[in-house]
């Protein structure tokens, strides 16, 4: 594995940015991720990129571990550490000093429409990474299959994601995925 | 029922109750952190963490992530938001770095990457329904321009895929000022 020094400030500058863009959870940023480590950085392909957010997925801990998987993909250890402190960083000072001082803001109607601002925008930015990962991972009219039935299920049932992701491993050790 | 006025817990209940949460929270880790937090240890009134969760999620970063800083750090000081950090951190990162070195070593395997492909297949359809019962509350009468911002963000990010820190330079302040319009509407 080779890294440098340069390499741990790219990783450390590039989430601590995307992390602040993140609105409405780690998932916003995915599509930023996968265009910054695939398409502009070469730090990994496609497929690499397909199996770290899956491997993630099924990783027990928050959504945002992907940037560790990534971090460690491209420097190791020192790598994992440095994405994981860059994505949170920024963010948990932003966090600490916003509720601290929530309590004197008192007023609730701006706080409305920051949400109402800012939700729409999550969702589109949540339906990128859907649309990001689908178009990574979905390489033929098995994979595509899964997708769709994966989405019909979860939205008409209350089904843990567990038992989605364990039939849809089961197809893949088929081979046919 | 009982109920009793809200707990303070110490710095070492903080880092075990988050890191429980980490690691028992899969797919959604908030809905645990509330079971946690208000059920189990009774730390926060169900009151108290709407309030708390509804700061998080306007923030940018992990929700799950932001909860712990605040809500450790009101508890217990700033040390409380660091430990609670370090409970939901750490040991998903422990467990990432082993599964990373088992992926280096493996990931080159058929079945291995047939099965990972697949369950990302999974998990894109599954974000996406996820998407669509977020949507369903939010586009209601109140806010009828919402559709708007999400379709802008989607069409740049997701079909255009440029980059995140400048398409939502743009659309941030251009989606609130939206919403201050469809709010001062309705108040006319």
């Amino acid at each position: 594995m080779k890294w440098d020094g340069g390499t741990l400030a790219t990783l450390a500058g590039s989430f601590a940015l995307m992390s602040l863009f993140a609105i409405g959870g780690a998932n916003s940023a995915v599509p930023e991720m996968h265009r910054l480590a695939v398409d502009v950085k070469h730090w990994m392909t496609d497929q690499q990129f397909t199996d770290t957010f899956a491997l993630a997925q099924v990783i027990p801990g928050p959504n945002m571990i992907i940037v560790t998987l990534i971090g460690y993909h491209v420097a190791g250890i020192a790598g994992a550490c440095i994405t994981t402190l860059a994505m949170c960083g920024p963010t948990c000072l932003l966090a600490f000093i916003v509720g601290r001082t929530i309590d004197r803001f008192g007023g609730a109607s701006w706080q409305e429409v920051l949400h109402a601002g800012l939700v729409p925008l999550s969702l589109g930015l949540i339906a990128s990474s859907a649309a990001v990962v689908a178009r990574a991972a979905d390489h033929n009219w098995v994979t595509a299959g899964i997708s769709v039935a994966s989405a019909i299920i979860t939205y008409r049932q209350r089904l843990h994601p567990l038992w989605v992701f364990a039939a849809a491993a089961l197809i893949g050790l088929t081979g046919l995925a | 029922m009982k109920q009793a006025e809200p707990l303070t817990p110490t710095l070492a209940d903080l880092f075990v109750a988050f890191a429980k949460v980490s690691l028992s929270g899969f797919g959604g880790v908030l809905a645990w952190a509330r079971r946690a937090m208000v059920e189990d240890r009774g730390w926060l009134t169900p009151e108290e963490f709407n309030e708390v969760y509804a700061v998080c999620t306007m923030l940018p970063g992990a929700n799950i992530v932001n909860f712990s800083v605040v809500f450790g750090s009101r508890v217990r000081g700033p040390l409380g938001g660091l430990v609670a950090l370090a409970g939901l951190i750490l040991p998903p990162v422990v467990l990432v770095v082993v599964f990373a070195m088992l992926y280096a070593r493996f990931g080159d395997l058929p079945a291995l990457r047939h099965m990972l492909t697949a369950v990302a297949a999974a998990a894109a359809g599954l974000i996406a329904a996820t998407v669509a019962k977020m949507a369903r509350p939010l586009f209601d009468q109140r806010w009828p321009a919402a559709p708007i911002p999400a379709l802008a963000a989607f069409l740049a990010v997701g079909v255009m895929q440029w980059s995140l820190p400048l398409v939502l330079v743009i659309l941030m302040p251009a989606s609130i000022a939206l919403a201050l319009a469809q709010k001062l509407r309705l108040r006319r």
